[in-house]
């Protein structure tokens, strides 16, 4: 069999689009100029930056002013979470709600706030990788500042009932936050019609560079200032504008909102059947919801084998994933997301992360096919872990 | 910090991989709720070990410290086999990242697991000998 080169990782990274690039690079050399500029070269880039907000606002259903550059997705629900947090408190507000299955971006800064008196809900997910808008309602007090639940959860996919959770949030005026960086490009989002208050997004992830994210916060929410400096941000966020970032932003997500449904209708077939073909090896499983998931999101656990060793026998044979697995994580335990299925550590250790973009094929779906249970025996031919399970007829999964 | 050359080579074609039916002593450390475990067989022939093969469910680290303790054992005597470090299969893999040094701490425990095993099928105190090995549940990694 040819080996065949496959990025599965989009979930981590993609990589800058030849149009994405092409709109960046004059912003490099020949308009470099500071948009603070009062001469001709600054105003260009002033009304640059001008234009890349209307057009994300746009993509949103947003207003530019709603619109504010940061570098990238943690710092957008850093300055939404403590921003808020710190408004709130003044008016006796110091409850958070959120999800045990968030980003750390968003779990490290509640964690933060709950040493500085803050009090945070962890909601608990369904085993299919869902919050429940109800438990949401019950969890919601008089002195709830905020709800912070993520749009599409970046391991397993799932993707969350946002519009119905805004819905909740409205009718108890508590503000809601989501974290939208996996399901920008993957699911529609309108900020207007999903009743969203502030969300996070990443460049990176559609395509854009990295370094450059967008904090949405909704006309009447005053966030306290970021970056104390010049006046860019509307003084929200001083230091000079990225501007090629912003531009190559502006146009990524365009691009990535400009055909979502033809991505879904790509995509979803392709999913299941690589599922459907994994799941035929014995003792495996789909992490999260096989329905309410992303189109390019595949999770599953192989029963007595470790993720990273496995994701270097699939680097060898070209393919790019990941895993969370400890070994992954740098850290002793596997990933939070899979705990919180309520996996044991031991079906946790042994997961495997497959995300893709628009451009993957049926022959890369077979590829995998082809690769994936020849690798998955020979590191089961060595796992003593397997070799008890077999002995003893155990079935974890 | 990545792996280094060597601990890929091992990784990738892990030498003596397997087990050994009739072995004169089998250790295994680790366990699989951490995400490690290492078996090793020994076949012991007077004071020689002449055979040694190993399964481990692990990481790439995992694999490759196995692979590279079996090798450093392989025809030596049983004292020079109990003086094997974690150091020292470290340093025959060209380093590990700070984050794996505990598989070459499994790899070192795993062959004085299966010395112990062999001393114990010959009713001898292994740990006057052997020494004691850390119970897994001792790590408090998990705290």
């Amino acid at each position: 069999m040819e080996k065949r080169l496959i990025y599965a990782d989009h979930a981590a990274t993609t990589a800058v689009s030849d149009e994405v690039l092409k709109e960046m690079l004059p912003y490099f050399q020949e308009n470099f100029g500071n948009p603070s500029s009062i001469y001709a070269k600054g105003r260009e880039n002033e009304r640059a930056i001008m234009n890349a907000r209307q057009r994300i606002a746009k993509c949103l259903n947003a207003d530019p002013k709603e619109i504010f550059f940061t570098a990238g997705g943690s710092e957008s629900d850093n300055w939404a979470i403590k921003g808020t947090a710190d408004r709130l408190a003044q008016k006796g507000k110091k409850h958070i709600i959120t999800s045990v299955f968030e980003h750390h971006a968003v779990l490290h800064t509640c964690e933060f706030l709950e040493k500085h008196g803050f009090e945070v809900t962890y909601l608990p997910v369904s085993p299919e990788g869902i919050v429940s808008p109800d438990d949401v309602e019950k969890a919601i007090r008089e002195d709830t500042a905020l709800v912070t639940i993520m749009f599409a959860n970046n391991e397993i996919g799932t993707i969350q009932p946002i519009a119905e959770i805004g819905e909740i949030c409205r009718k108890h005026h508590v503000l809601f936050h989501t974290d939208a960086v996996q399901a920008i490009g993957n699911v529609p989002v309108d900020v207007q019609k999903q009743n969203i208050d502030m969300l996070s997004l990443s460049g990176h992830k559609f395509h854009a560079p990295k370094g450059v994210g967008v904090l949405y916060v909704k006309k009447g929410i005053i966030l306290p200032n970021l970056i104390h400096g010049g006046g860019q941000e509307s003084g929200k966020r001083a230091g000079t504008e990225n501007v090629p970032g912003i531009i190559g932003l502006a146009k990524a997500l365009e691009l990535a909102t400009a055909n979502i449904p033809e991505k879904i209708q790509k995509l979803t077939p392709l999913r299941d059947k690589l599922i459907d073909g994994i799941l035929t090896i014995e003792q495996t499983r789909l992490n999260g919801s096989r329905t309410q998931r992303l189109c390019g999101n595949v999770n599953i656990s192989i029963v007595g084998i470790e993720g990273e060793s496995l994701l270097l026998m699939l680097d060898n044979y070209g393919i790019q994933a990941s895993s969370g697995s400890a070994c992954t994580s740098g850290s002793l335990d596997p990933s939070h997301v899979l705990l919180s299925l309520g996996l044991v550590h031991e079906v946790a250790h042994g997961s495997l992360r497959l995300s893709f973009g628009e451009e993957l094929t049926e022959e890369d779906v077979n590829y995998i096919l082809a690769v994936l249970p020849e690798i998955v025996s020979r590191l089961r031919a060595m796992s003593p872990m397997w070799e008890k399970l077999k002995k003893e007829n155990i079935k974890l999964v | 910090m990545n792996y280094s050359e060597k601990v890929m080579d091992h990784f990738t074609n892990p030498r003596n991989v397997g087990e050994i039916p009739d072995a004169d002593g089998v250790g295994e450390v680790g366990n699989a709720k951490c995400g490690d475990i290492m078996k090793m067989y020994l076949k012991i022939d007077g004071n020689t070990i002449t055979d040694v093969k190993f399964k481990t469910f692990g990481c790439g680290a995992a694999i490759a410290t196995s692979s590279m303790a079996t090798e450093m054992i392989k025809g030596k005597t049983i004292e020079e086999a109990l003086q094997l470090t974690n150091k020292a299969v470290m340093e025959a893999l060209d380093g590990l990242p700070p984050v794996k040094v505990h598989c070459s701490v499994l790899a070192e425990e795993a062959v004085k697991a299966a010395l112990t095993d062999y001393y114990t099928r010959q009713g001898v105190d292994a740990k006057l000998i052997v020494g004691e090995i850390p119970d897994c549940s001792e790590c408090h990694a998990h705290d």
